[in-house]
């Protein structure tokens, strides 16, 4: 089958991210960009659907400036067979993102999408779930495994007691959690190899979409500091502030 | 217009999660509980027992067991031409159903906001919470998931609302549930708990969660734990607290063994009190504690236990 994953440019998780100073939003230039984390979980389980020979070919689909095209090559050195770069200067929003994504996955007639189960830049967690609504398909969220099975889709979800486990009739969207797998490393032999795939360009337009906001950014603050705590010498100590002082025993 | 909050529910009544909803649904109109699922009797008299609950509807139907998204997502969007509003505590269950429901209502939605500006503009955390966002919607419609941390629960009991069943239309069947594995502890859940305690890395192992335990017990305190020690396998992952895990906001947190990476930090800074106890003096955790014990947890857990049976 065919399996599509969508990667997003964010900002590297290990930066540690500052608002702007005239409250716009966070600073963004010159700060390192990376794959969402949880897209490298997507490319990497597609991956090994694909090693496993579930997988015929993988699609990976990044949108946004450019530079995401970077993306897209960081997919195709983990194993990813070929990408699509939607190219926008627009704010893409969750919905913007599923219709595109809606639109080219009519084009390309995948089994199965994996998205990360959110974006560590907006934390919306809504494009995966979004996508399966527009297509019509069934959804697993938060998955930690998955096993496909014919014409179904077994599926262990993260939820809030425990893990759920559910079948799922296939075409499917899949968002990953944390425990799915460890992403690998693309070694270089596979990044030389990934120059040679090719990444074909649309246009929103191309593809049918307006990709107009729908949220539009008022202003953004830095979030309310904590004042600096004091330091305790002992356990006594620390239980006796904790009952006279804060007292919240 | 009325708003619609969809409430989760247990043995023991409506999640604390949902009353934060209904709490931050209020300001927004009318709010009426959608509680969903098969066999509902119990769910509806708890919820028509909430404050800030003027009705209750209740969609009793063998496909809603569980709240499989693909059928949920049909019945909230059977229902949304009477509301303005439609909202649900940012959970698993939230997160899985409304983003589905906005789609097909060719919404944006609005995800775990923590403040309510008015009708249209919302604050919700961008980034880990490191950034603040207030935004505006030009939909004339809104979906919504609530950050319950953010917003004080209704009282779960004051209030007597109508309960009545609503229409169930088509409801698809692409997915089925097949089993849960919950955990099953007599601890308050993470997220409603007035007191937690977290173990970090610093544990060592799983074994060692065990010294958290007298701690939790004798402050009726639910256990947490820091990504770092779910990834390390000493603990299942209902236990992470952070961006990605629980957010949470009780009275008093306290972090054993962890170091403070921004993502867990996201899960717990809006605790009233926090306590950290590290061997590692520099470690970023004591810079949003309250009160910082650096000390070896192997000595200090023991003696917090002893201290605290004391008295």
């Amino acid at each position: 089958m065919k399996v599509l994953v969508p990667v997003k440019r964010v900002v590297d998780y290990n930066v540690k991210v500052r608002v702007k100073t005239d409250n716009t939003g966070i600073e963004t230039s010159g700060v390192k960009m990376s794959m969402n984390p949880f897209d490298e979980i997507a490319v990497e389980e597609a991956v090994r659907l694909k090693e496993k020979g579930v997988a015929t070919e993988i699609v990976a689909i990044s949108m946004g400036i450019p530079q995401c095209a970077e993306t897209i090559r960081t997919a195709l050195a983990m194993g990813a067979d070929r990408g699509i770069l939607v190219e926008t200067d627009v704010d893409l929003q969750p919905l913007a993102v599923a219709k595109l994504l809606k639109a080219i996955a009519d084009q390309e007639q995948p089994q199965l999408i994996i998205l990360g189960k959110q974006a560590i830049d907006d934390d919306m967690s809504a494009t995966g779930p979004m996508l399966a609504a527009l297509l019509g398909w069934s959804q697993g969220t938060f998955a930690s495994k998955l096993t496909v099975d014919g014409d179904t889709i077994i599926v262990t979800r993260e939820v809030d007691g425990g893990l759920e486990t559910v079948a799922l009739n296939l075409p499917s969207i899949i968002t990953t959690d944390l425990r799915l797998n460890e992403p690998r490393y693309a070694s270089l032999p596979n990044i030389m190899k990934a120059r040679k795939k090719t990444i074909d360009n649309k246009k929103p337009a191309d593809l049918g979409v307006d990709p107009t906001p729908r949220l539009t950014v008022v202003r953004v603050d830095e979030p309310p500091k904590r004042k600096a705590g004091q330091k305790v010498g002992s356990v006594a100590e620390l239980v006796s502030k904790l009952r006279t002082e804060a007292k919240v025993i | 217009m009325a708003v619609l909050v969809l409430l989760e529910f247990d043995a023991s009544g409506i999640k604390q999660p949902s009353r934060s909803a209904v709490a931050a649904a209020q300001s927004l109109g009318d709010v009426h509980a959608l509680v969903a699922g098969a066999g509902l009797a119990d769910a509806a008299a708890a919820a028509a027992k909430l404050v800030g609950v003027a009705k209750v509807l209740t969609a009793d139907a063998p496909a809603l067991d569980h709240l499989m998204a693909e059928p949920m997502a049909a019945l909230l969007v059977a229902m949304a031409p009477d509301y303005s509003h439609i909202l649900a505590a940012t959970t698993a269950v939230g997160k899985n159903i409304l983003p589905r429901v906005a789609a097909l209502l060719d919404v944006q939605p609005i995800s775990d906001i923590a403040a309510v500006i008015d009708a249209d503009t919302f604050v919700r955390p961008i980034y880990a919470g490191n950034g603040m966002a207030t935004v505006k919607s030009s939909d004339a419609k809104k979906v919504i998931t609530v950050r319950a941390a953010s917003f004080d629960p209704v009282a779960a009991e004051g209030g007597s609302a109508p309960i009545e069943p609503v229409a169930l239309g088509d409801l698809p069947g692409t997915s089925k549930f097949i089993s849960a594995e919950l955990s099953k502890s007599e601890r308050p859940e993470l997220t409603a708990a007035r007191v937690v305690i977290s173990g970090g890395r610093g544990m060592q192992n799983g074994a060692n969660f065990a010294l958290l335990e007298p701690i939790a017990d004798k402050l009726g305190a639910a256990v947490g734990a820091s990504r770092a020690a779910v990834d390390a396998g000493f603990v299942p992952n209902e236990f992470q607290v952070g961006q990605t895990g629980k957010i949470v906001a009780p009275e008093l947190y306290i972090a054993v063994g962890i170091s403070g990476a921004i993502q867990h930090l996201a899960g717990m800074k809006d605790s009233k009190v926090i306590v950290a106890i590290n061997k590692d003096e520099e470690a970023p955790i004591f810079q949003v504690a309250d009160y910082g014990l650096v000390a070896d947890l192997f000595v200090a857990l023991p003696e917090l236990a002893a201290e605290l049976e004391r008295s």
